[in-house]
């Protein structure tokens, strides 16, 4: 249907400025918000909680749309796009570091050893920290200069998005005590959406699992 | 981003708007536009960029409680609980899973009519009914509320022993173990209908405990908190407690209290044996297989950065009054 309404490449650069804009101004007012809301106790019952929950959830959510960018510029041919898919990762990694942050400052209260033992001992917080790590690892070479000097390796580093993707689904999963609605919903988009590449996530796990090897 | 599934029995737009209205939307919408541009060039002063940082859900007024007569408890040292937490952050699943949905979901949920029925190995079995429920001379007791998701809160409830109650209708001695159930009843407990809501444990609810634990002074039956009758989303109108437990341990809205001579299911013991015991004593030593134990997240007031996370301790702090109960029993096989 959108390819019916919007002739190839359509929308131009200046028009996802404008998106570009929106979803600075939107990420920051919502990581703001949130913490107004959680210093002033309005966040539900316990701001702690409901902080950490929101800022997580945030990070996945950006981290699916950053996901949903490629197949979705292919589809509908709208090249300029591709630029949002840089800020939607950063951002994702943005919210990843403010869930982990309110974690360690406001729920460990900055017992390290307690997190490093958490770490260790529960393998929701494992899989969660493993992800996270490897955020990291993608923001940082997300300046443009390391990806000119990265090149093909980059490509290769970048595609391990895929992999957070499904540690943070596990993460997720394995943290609630029975209510699995939310994080079912989320495996059921992003299998939606590896199905979408199917070939490629093969071939990229193929390619993981040799050099593992 | 808020991803929101439509429950059964919720109303479409479509059934809540009137057809003239539906016919006449493309004229509302105009004139909407028209003053809602109006509205805010004209009143920069209200609605300042503050308001946009605040929740949106309107102050919903909820239902009144009764105020009880009952003997007042001597202050402890924990500083309470407030009452606005203790009523907002919950986990009854039957209201939902999400810790501030049984206050919205519970807001219609009619505790009278009410019928406990005490049954099983006993002399003479007992119905009460809601009035009943506050005949017994009722105390104040304060005490900790240890939840298994490693948080706690210090709660001033307003009961009686369940002791009362169970020499009441006069113990029979073969029975060992008292099974508790929680309301079955769907219509009010929108979780109880539908496998995601409720969770996908099985209702409705059960709980047990040991007849000397039952019969231990600290267990008691509440009906209310914070000198008013209990609200539903804290287990209407009746509810057990026992603080040396994790809170699953204190089953809410309870109509069913049977003597058994054997070990009553459970309903967390069912879902994860491997994570949920009979017992449930709180205890630092034995994690949870997903988080520790050892310490725990102390709810009082306030917000972001009010709480302070404290040690946990063994029986959460009631070994001087409870763990005779458990002389030579190994804590970690009947966690």
């Amino acid at each position: 249907m959108i390819r019916q309404l919007l002739p190839r490449n359509a929308i131009k650069p200046q028009h996802v400025k404008i998106v570009q804009l929106l979803l600075h101004l939107g990420c920051w007012w919502w990581l703001g918000r949130g913490y107004w809301l959680a210093l002033n106790d309005r966040i539900g019952g316990e701001p702690v909680e409901s902080l950490i929950h929101l800022y997580g959830d945030t990070a996945l959510q950006l981290l699916l749309a950053t996901l949903v960018v490629s197949p979705f510029v292919r589809y509908s041919r709208q090249s300029a796009l591709m630029r949002l898919r840089r800020p939607l990762g950063l951002y994702s990694a943005l919210f990843a570091c403010a869930h982990l942050t309110i974690y360690i400052a406001y729920d460990l209260q900055f017992q390290w050893s307690t997190l490093l033992s958490e770490v260790v001992k529960r393998p929701y917080i494992t899989v969660g920290f493993c992800a996270w790590l490897l955020v990291m690892a993608l923001a940082v070479t997300s300046l443009p200069k390391l990806v000119r000097r990265l090149g093909r390796r980059w490509k290769q580093l970048h595609n391990c998005i895929y992999l957070i993707a499904i540690l943070v689904c596990i993460h997720y999963w394995w943290s609630v005590k029975a209510d699995i609605a939310e994080p079912a919903l989320y495996c059921l988009i992003l299998s939606v959406l590896l199905f979408f590449r199917g070939d490629k996530f093969l071939r990229y796990f193929g390619q993981l699992f040799s050099t593992i090897r | 981003m808020l991803i929101r599934s439509k429950q059964a029995g919720e109303l479409t737009e479509a059934q809540v708007t009137d057809e003239s209205v539906y016919r006449n939307r493309r004229q509302l919408l105009k004139q909407m536009g028209f003053v809602g541009l109006g509205g805010l060039l004209a009143n920069p002063s209200q609605a300042g960029v503050w308001s946009w940082l605040g929740d949106d859900k309107p102050e919903a007024s909820l239902p009144e409680r009764a105020a009880l007569s009952y003997q007042p408890a001597s202050p402890i040292s924990d500083p309470l609980t407030s009452e606005s937490k203790v009523l907002s952050y919950n986990n009854f699943y039957e209201f939902g899973l999400d810790k501030a949905d049984p206050q919205q979901n519970a807001r219609n949920f009619r505790a009278d009519p009410w019928r406990l029925q005490l049954s099983g190995l006993v002399e003479k079995p007992i119905e009460l009914g809601f009035e009943d429920l506050f005949n017994f001379p009722l105390e104040e007791r304060i005490y900790r509320l240890r939840c298994v998701e490693a948080w706690s809160m210090v709660i001033p409830w307003v009961g009686f022993p369940l002791s009362a109650l169970l020499a009441k209708a006069g113990i029979n001695s073969s029975a060992k173990y008292v099974a508790f159930e929680t309301l079955y009843d769907p219509k009010q407990m929108p979780g109880q209908s539908s496998r995601m809501f409720g969770g996908g444990i099985r209702y409705p609810y059960v709980e047990g405990l040991r007849l000397d634990e039952a019969m231990h002074p600290l267990t008691i039956l509440a009906v209310g908190v914070y000198g008013k009758a209990l609200p539903p989303q804290n287990g209407a109108p009746i509810r057990l407690v026992v603080p040396w437990k994790y809170g699953f341990k204190s089953i809410k809205s309870i109509v069913g209290i049977r003597l058994q001579s054997s070990q009553p299911e459970t309903t967390w013991n069912r879902a994860a044996a491997d994570e949920y015991g009979f017992y449930a004593n709180v205890n630092p030593q034995v994690d949870h297989p997903r988080w520790s134990q050892a310490q725990e997240r102390r709810i009082t007031k306030g917000g972001l950065g009010s709480d302070s996370r404290i040690a946990t301790q063994l029986f959460n702090g009631y070994g001087a009054e409870v763990a005779g109960l458990y002389s030579g029993m190994d804590l970690r096989r009947y966690f």
